[in-house]
């Protein structure tokens, strides 16, 4: 399998890291805004992991307070920056919108909501949530993904130190290594982060991981309590013959290659390319690879439309852009220069091969079938299906140890849900070293 | 963080929003919940004498402009329709509650000092921080005397209002009434008589709209309709106005006003404080919106304040009042044009036809790229401003003043003027 890409230049995006959805500017956002209803007991905050006070931050942008429509944000969800970019708000908040009844047309509520952070974040040298007076306590956070940060952003509000250990280079986690670039323009992850750190009080520690220089024994000695943010580091295997083979990789490591490449150098693609795979993930693989200059793309599914994680307006968006979505059809075998599908069906609600098989030619193989947790170095955590085991306020199994974000079976595996478990995290901790 | 405590005529709040007497501070319900959501006080829906009034059914009218959006509202309801002790019962329980918010409570009466007296003197019996004398319901009550039909005659404000004030030594804040000739002449009565606040406006006299089918005014009260007072967003221009009067007039300069009149958002309030308001009392936007409203006017305030570096209401309050002059003091060498900003333009054209079907024929169209690009004459361009407030993208159409290094000249002094004071006589 050689990479060339081949598409014409003259049919790639500017640049394929150009933001997906741009700003909105002030007339847009002054019309947008004006068109929410200041529902009460609005449906879209019902919506909302985070439950962010939506039509009240919505009111502030048209009154032209936007400190306090970025505060209003803030304050339940201090990644609002980013889950503004990368919600699925049309299966969310945008979804309930009453709008959608009378006119079939949402609030643009996570475009307002990037108005308004991108404001605060870019603009004010002041972080808007001063710290509580000391406690004196000391929080360890494993984990600078957005559970972990939201976490440690919370606990230093509350006046109480926290170091956060994070084994790769950047903090930041899926927002910085797990998302496409052109839903994270311009550096947004590293921007966030550096507003999140400017609350002052929590310290980040890089290149730690646990089970190398770390272990959860030390960590319960060494701090009052501990949260673990883990995420999910281990990917599903397909486990079909030729799997090993040069040009095939998992979609999150390709992900993150073209996340960390210089802006001028992105990684080469091939010019056939496929992705095995039915979730966010898989299309925003499919979708950088076509930005990237790749001739064909198809994403291969083995469930249909409807079963795919990916929302319908994620599916449209990879068709726009080009890509070829496939769907019924299992991966059977990676040969030399393709891979070989089984096409399916559902028999009752369960998967069944036909015994008819196609083969695409490909030269480059995605695989975004699913991640997992990687349960090593968790001695003395109960799991429950595959995550670790919390009780409602996010309380593991062992005593001093609380932990969320998608190592744990809260709910989807959204930035928007792991947020939320931070700060709820943070507050059951909080509650237990105050007590 | 600006500091939004508020004192007026000595009754403190939290902050500088109250809500107005009218329906949202019927009963104690409402009341509870407005303070709960924030509100820094209220003016208790204004009492009169047992028996209580009888309301009609079907009482507001609404001007909607055509994004159903609301302009203003009028009303038909009339003063308390409870019995006055369980509306006093009900400010006693509030107040001892609520003890940091402000507790003003309305009354309205005939033109008879007991019954002016009788009732401050049973208010003052509640702890309540202060009394509002309704002398301005345009509707209904002023048919039997009160209300209006007492506000519009300087002599009868004069005359309530010394009754009241000798009746309690709480403070006593007059509320006025827009539906006059001069607002001057009431307000100077109003401190005449000792009154320590006034408030204003209170409702303009209004048909709001005509039920085409029942060819009737609206509220519809089985075919009939009558006319009320009117208030919103719609009304604000005529309020700031009548505040501004009162603070820049020799003779009231100084006395509290708490300014009413379609304050919706925080910039409203901020509009009053400037023209001398020393708080603001809002009824419109929360029937529109909630109590929930609130939240913004307050944090909106706020930030804006910390941004232009007020630290409290006392160093906003009345900043703009003495740039409020008579256009006889305006500059007559002033000049300013339109600047049309292409980058800006969506190609609509109503600045075009506007100035052209309406004003002075200064915008030119030329065909640009696939567009057309509209510029101001120049010569032609009085700088009215018209164009500016009727394109629908903010900041395309800027008014530019003109440097022309020509000294400040009013009227009296000008050239142009026939009937000029001679420039000995001026000096």
């Amino acid at each position: 399998m050689t990479l060339i890409a081949t598409l014409p230049t003259e049919d790639r995006p500017a640049s394929p890291y150009a933001d997906l959805t741009p700003p909105m500017t002030p007339v847009q956002a002054l019309a947008e805004s004006n068109r929410c209803l200041f529902c009460y007991d609005a449906p879209c905050v019902r919506a909302c992991p985070t439950g962010i006070d939506i039509p009240a931050f919505i009111r502030s942008i048209a009154t032209g307070n936007l400190k306090g429509a970025a505060t209003t944000i803030l304050s339940e969800n201090i990644m609002g920056g980013t889950c503004g970019r990368v919600c699925p708000t049309e299966t969310l908040c945008e979804q309930s919108c009453v709008r959608n009844r009378a006119e079939d047309r949402p609030v643009a509520i996570g475009r307002l909501q990037r108005h308004a952070t991108d404001r605060l974040i870019d603009g004010e040298p002041a972080h808007p949530f001063p710290r509580a007076a000391s406690t004196g306590k000391r929080v360890a956070v494993v984990g600078s993904g957005p559970a972990g940060l939201s976490c440690a952003h919370r606990l230093a509000t509350l006046g109480h130190d926290v170091t956060v250990f994070e084994a790769k280079p950047k903090s930041g986690g899926l927002n910085e290594y797990g998302l496409a670039p052109y839903k994270m323009a311009d550096d947004f992850a590293q921007r966030e982060v550096a507003f999140i750190l400017g609350v002052g009080g929590i310290t980040v520690e890089h290149g730690r991981r646990l089970g190398a220089d770390l272990s959860l024994e030390a960590l319960r000695r060494d701090f009052d309590a501990v949260f673990l943010g883990l995420g999910l580091g281990g990917n599903n295997r397909l486990n079909i013959p030729g799997e090993e083979r040069a040009g095939v990789e998992d979609a999150t490591a390709f992900i993150e290659r073209v996340r960390q490449a210089p802006p001028g150098q992105p990684p080469a693609v091939g010019r056939s390319v496929v992705v095995i795979g039915g979730g966010n993930t898989a299309i925003d693989a499919a979708i950088q690879a076509k930005r990237l200059g790749a001739e064909d793309v198809t994403l291969v599914y083995r469930r249909g439309r409807a079963q795919m994680g990916a929302t319908p307006w994620e599916q449209e968006l990879a068709q726009t852009e080009g890509v070829v979505l496939k769907t019924f059809a299992a991966p059977k075998d990676i040969g030399a220069d393709g891979i070989t599908f089984e096409r399916t069906r559902l028999v009752d609600g369960t998967l069944a091969g036909t015994g008819e098989t196609f083969t695409l030619q490909a030269d480059m193989v995605l695989k975004a079938v699913g991640q997992k947790l990687s349960a090593e170095a968790l001695d003395g955590l109960q799991l429950a299906g595959g995550k670790i085991a919390v009780d409602d306020a996010y309380r593991t199994t062992l005593a001093k140890v609380w932990a969320g974000g998608d190592c744990v079976g809260s709910g989807e595996d959204l930035t928007v849900q792991s947020v939320q478990d931070g700060k709820l995290a943070a507050l059951s901790i909080h509650s237990h070293l105050s007590a | 963080m600006a500091d939004l405590s508020s004192t007026i005529a000595g009754i403190r709040s939290p902050n500088p929003f109250w809500l107005a007497s009218a329906p949202p501070t019927d009963k104690l319900t409402n009341v509870v919940r407005a303070f709960k959501a924030g509100w820094g006080g209220v003016v208790w829906k204004t009492l009169g004498e047992d028996p209580p009034v009888v309301n009609v059914s079907s009482r507001y009218g609404a001007h909607l402009d055509t994004d159903r959006r609301l302009i203003g509202l009028n009303n038909i309801e009339l003063i308390s329709d409870r019995p006055l002790d369980v509306n006093l019962q009900e400010i006693i329980q509030v107040k001892r509650d609520f003890p940091d918010r402000a507790m003003v409570v309305s009354l309205m009466a005939r033109m008879a000092e007991e019954a002016w007296a009788g009732l401050a003197r049973k208010v003052e019996a509640t702890g309540a921080d202060g009394l509002e004398l309704n002398l301005g319901c345009p509707h209904g009550m002023c048919e039997r005397g009160m209300g209006s039909a007492i506000g519009q005659v300087p002599e009868m404000v004069e005359q309530v209002t010394r009754w009241v004030k000798n009746a309690t030594r709480m403070p006593v804040i007059v509320k006025l009434t827009p539906n006059i000739t001069n607002i001057l002449w009431s307000a100077e009565a109003a401190k005449r008589a000792g009154a320590d606040a006034v408030s204003l406006i209170n409702t303009v006299n209004s048909i709001v709209a005509v039920d085409l089918d029942s060819m009737a005014p609206t509220p519809v009260v089985d075919g009939k309709g009558s006319h009320g007072g009117y208030c919103g967003p719609a009304v604000k221009p005529i309020a700031l106005n009548m505040v501004a009067e009162i603070a820049r007039n020799p003779d009231t300069r100084g006395l509290p006003i708490s300014g009413i009149g379609g304050v919706t958002t925080w910039r409203d309030a901020a509009e009053f404080l400037a023209l001398g308001a020393t708080n603001v009392q809002v009824c419109t936007a929360a029937m529109t919106y909630g109590f929930k409203i609130v939240e913004d006017m307050i944090g909106g305030l706020s930030n804006w304040m910390d941004e232009k570096g007020y630290q409290t209401l006392d160093q906003l309050s009345g900043r703009a009042v003495c740039n409020v002059v008579n256009w006889n003091d305006l500059n007559m060498n002033f000049s300013t044009k339109a600047v049309i900003d292409p980058a800006l333009c969506i190609d609509c054209g109503r600045c075009h036809i506007v100035c052209e079907d309406t004003s002075h024929q200064a915008i030119r169209i030329d065909q640009g790229e696939g567009r057309r690009v509209f510029t101001v004459v120049n010569e032609e361009c009085v700088g009215c401003n018209l164009c500016s407030h009727i394109c629908p993208v903010p900041d395309c159409i800027t008014m530019v003043p003109e440097q022309n290094n020509l000294p400040y000249v009013t009227w009296p002094n000008d050239a142009r003027n026939p009937m000029r004071v001679p420039e000995a006589a001026a000096e």
